[in-house]
């Protein structure tokens, strides 16, 4: 966990002073709503279809048990009892009054959270592997980065006021789960050959209208330099992003127009300014970070206890094992994942009910720490092995227990036109539909890994573009359409899908999966080829046969 | 969204209703002939051609403390006079979301 240091909480509370007196000038009329708006967009406030939509942050994806208990007292007191985990490291509250927000500002920022910077074009919070610190060959825990990189661009005021909106994942392992490469700047812990600490740095990703994968723009930078490296980007992206143009003005345009050769370029010239200044890190900034995060006092524990071996006679109990739990760096530990995609419920979805038994779960099991990730399902990161079991038990009553993690019903949605202003389509009614046809558990096994995302427009927020299967909602002749991709993936092989062919309508989305799948069953060539390894063996052409022939 | 200033542009199609969020919570509201705000699409003033709608937009944005983003969105007036929203947008903001919520207080 990170312990706050007195500036930040200092901010954090003057924050919501400043925000109770603009909403107090707005309710009297001092404030038009065009001078508003930007003020409520830096507390994290939009307005969605139906009320306010409150957007709050969840650094680095990490919760301590009392901030999670905050985000279920808001809900049950100010919202409908429930928040929604995003692709982003954020919760969103859907029913918020504007005369209540800077009441459940405060109550949060007693517990230091806050939603500065969960909207507007400035640097959005900074996001990390869930798994970071635990994650067994990690190079070093991310979070140390990210926090140094929040600490740094915070109310930063060249960073306030970007031609847009601007967000960097890092992660230090093998295995990305931080989707770094659909990020503006996406960071990589490495260490050279001399065991040096540094980043390896991706530039230009994203997803949206004009999606992109993130092209490497340096192999490595010293930890020291990061925060200059970075500013360097920033510069140029600050004189050259096109603020004319809202369609043209990420950092990802400005990188394919420009060609990454001369962006790096100009960057390294920017670099070479200001590398040795204060923006260099001593490594005692980067120690007292370092020192703010604890770690648990774990014990020594056998590598497979009598409690689980006893457990695995149980199938339902080896199910949910089989999908949920991964290894911990220290021996006798697990990584639990909760899914948040019970089957036929909103995709990241929690009731303030669970939110605050999953509290008590983290305290009794997981020394009270809850991990939130990009595919929208939480973590416990320290489970001891002996109390899987029991913690299984305890999560299959709160309706946490699908063992459904990384399977078919899995699925990555956004909130789409349920709640979205933007939207032109439905996303969660889609997802609905598809967990309950693949709700067979044997069935969704023996497809095994398999992300389906859905965006309800193309800001694609719910990642379609990067989904194993993607579905994108358009609307044509006032009529809700779908457009399917396939072959995308957000990871450390990160591409974007190609779509298979005309939109298809929304009773005829999930038919459509199915035959996808029944495709994938019949062409791959042993139970071990993944969905993946079929496309890309394959291509998109039977998928596209066998979806089109009877339609 | 489009912003009221854009919609000026746009001519109407059929029998329209200017919509909203009302500003201290956020609900959605229509504007009605007594120059208030309605939760009831019933009491929605209808405006049926495309300088009725322009003026009643203007008259709407001008009560800027009252309703925060209006709009112009089309409505379906049935025989019986009963108004319905006239796309499945504007059916959603009416009756809610499609999925059912998972906990109400
Ligand atoms: C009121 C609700 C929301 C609004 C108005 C909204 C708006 C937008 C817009 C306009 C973009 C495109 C920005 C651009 O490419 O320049 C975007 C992108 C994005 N949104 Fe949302 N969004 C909302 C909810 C969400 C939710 C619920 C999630 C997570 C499930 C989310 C995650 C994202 C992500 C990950 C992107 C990035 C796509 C990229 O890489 O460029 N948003 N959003
Ligand atoms: S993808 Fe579009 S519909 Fe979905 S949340 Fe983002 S802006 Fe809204």
């Amino acid at each position: 966990m990170y312990a706050y240091d007195e500036i930040d909480r200092t901010l954090v509370n003057e924050r919501v002073s400043e925000f109770r007196d603009q909403v107090k000038r707005r309710l009297s009329g001092e404030l038009t709503e065009d001078e508003f708006k930007m003020l409520r967009l830096q507390n994290g406030v939009y307005l969605q279809l139906h009320a306010y939509m409150f957007r709050v942050a969840i650094p680095y994806g990490t919760l301590a048990t009392k901030q999670l208990r905050a985000l279920a007292h808001v809900a049950r007191k100010y919202d409908r009892g429930y928040g929604h985990f995003t692709t982003r490291q954020n919760i969103q509250f859907n029913w918020i009054k504007l005369a209540e927000l800077p009441d459940a500002l405060e109550d949060l920022s007693k517990v230091g959270i806050h939603a500065m910077q969960t909207s507007g074009n400035n640097m959005r919070n900074v996001t990390s592997d869930q798994w970071a610190g635990v994650a067994p060959g990690e190079i070093e825990d991310p979070r140390i980065w990210s926090e140094l990189i929040r600490q740094h661009t915070t109310l930063h005021p060249e960073f306030s006021f970007l031609p847009r909106k601007f967000k960097i994942a890092i992660t230090a392992s093998d295995h990305d789960r931080a989707a770094i490469k659909i990020h503006d700047i996406g960071l990589r812990l490495i260490k050279n050959e001399k065991g040096e600490t540094g980043f390896e740095v991706l530039v230009g990703g994203g997803l949206g209208r004009t999606p992109f994968i993130a092209k490497t723009i340096k192999h490595f930078v010293h930890g020291r330099d990061i925060l200059s490296y970075i500013e360097a980007i920033l510069r140029v992206y600050n004189q050259y992003g096109r603020r004319d143009n809202i369609y043209k003005a990420r950092i990802k345009i400005l990188v394919h127009e420009l060609g990454i050769e001369k962006f790096s370029r100009e960057v390294e010239e920017e670099w070479q300014h200001i590398r040795n200044s204060s923006l260099q890190i001593d490594d005692e900034v980067i120690e007292d970070i370092r020192s703010r995060f604890t770690y648990p006092a774990y014990e020594k524990l056998p590598h497979m206890p009598d409690e689980l071996r006893q457990a695995a006679a149980d199938p339902d109990f080896e199910a949910w094992r089989k999908n949920s739990v991964a290894p911990h760096k220290v021996q006798g530990y697990s990584i639990v994942t909760i899914s948040l995609k019970p089957i036929g419920k909103p995709p990241g979805d929690a009731t303030a009910e669970q939110m605050d038994a999953l509290a008590d779960l983290a305290d009794k099991y997981s020394f009270g720490e809850i991990r939130v990730g990009h595919e929208q399902n939480l973590a416990l990161p320290h489970v001891a092995k002996r109390d899987l079991p029991a913690l299984w038990k305890a999560l299959d009553k709160l309706d946490l227990a699908t063992p459904n993690v990384n399977l078919i019903t899995d699925i990555i949605a956004c909130p789409g036109l349920d709640y979205c202003s933007l939207a032109n389509a439905r996303s969660i009614p889609i997802a609905q539909e598809l967990t309950r046809r693949f709700a067979n558990h044997e069935l969704a096994n023996l497809i095994g890994r398999l992300h389906i995302n859905i965006s309800g427009c193309i800001n694609a927020c719910g990642h379609h573009h990067v989904g194993h299967i993607g579905i994108l909602g358009v609307e044509k002749n006032g009529e809700e359409v779908y457009q399917i991709t396939i072959g995308g993936r957000a990871d450390e092989s990160a591409a974007l899908g190609n779509l298979i062919g005309p939109g298809v309508k929304f009773d005829e989305v999930a038919d459509v999966v199915e035959d996808i799948v029944e495709a994938y069953l019949a062409l791959r060539e042993r139970p071990e080829e993944l969905f993946m390894d079929t496309v890309k063996r394959l291509g998109v052409e039977p998928f596209k046969e066998r979806v089109y022939a009877t339609r | 969204m489009t912003s009221p200033l854009e919609q000026k542009k746009i001519k109407i199609a059929g029998p329209s209703v200017v919509t909203a969020n009302r500003t201290w919570d956020g609900i959605v509201v229509y504007r009605t002939a007594a120059k208030s705000w309605s939760a009831d699409l019933s009491e929605a003033a209808i405006v049926r051609n495309s300088d009725e709608a322009k003026a009643l937009l203007a008259e709407s944005a001008a009560d800027d403390v009252g309703a925060v983003g209006p709009y112009i969105a089309p409505v379906q007036v049935g025989a019986d006079g009963k108004v319905e929203p006239g796309n499945l947008r504007e059916q959603i903001r009416r009756t809610g979301v499609t999925i059912g919520q998972p906990a109400q207080v």
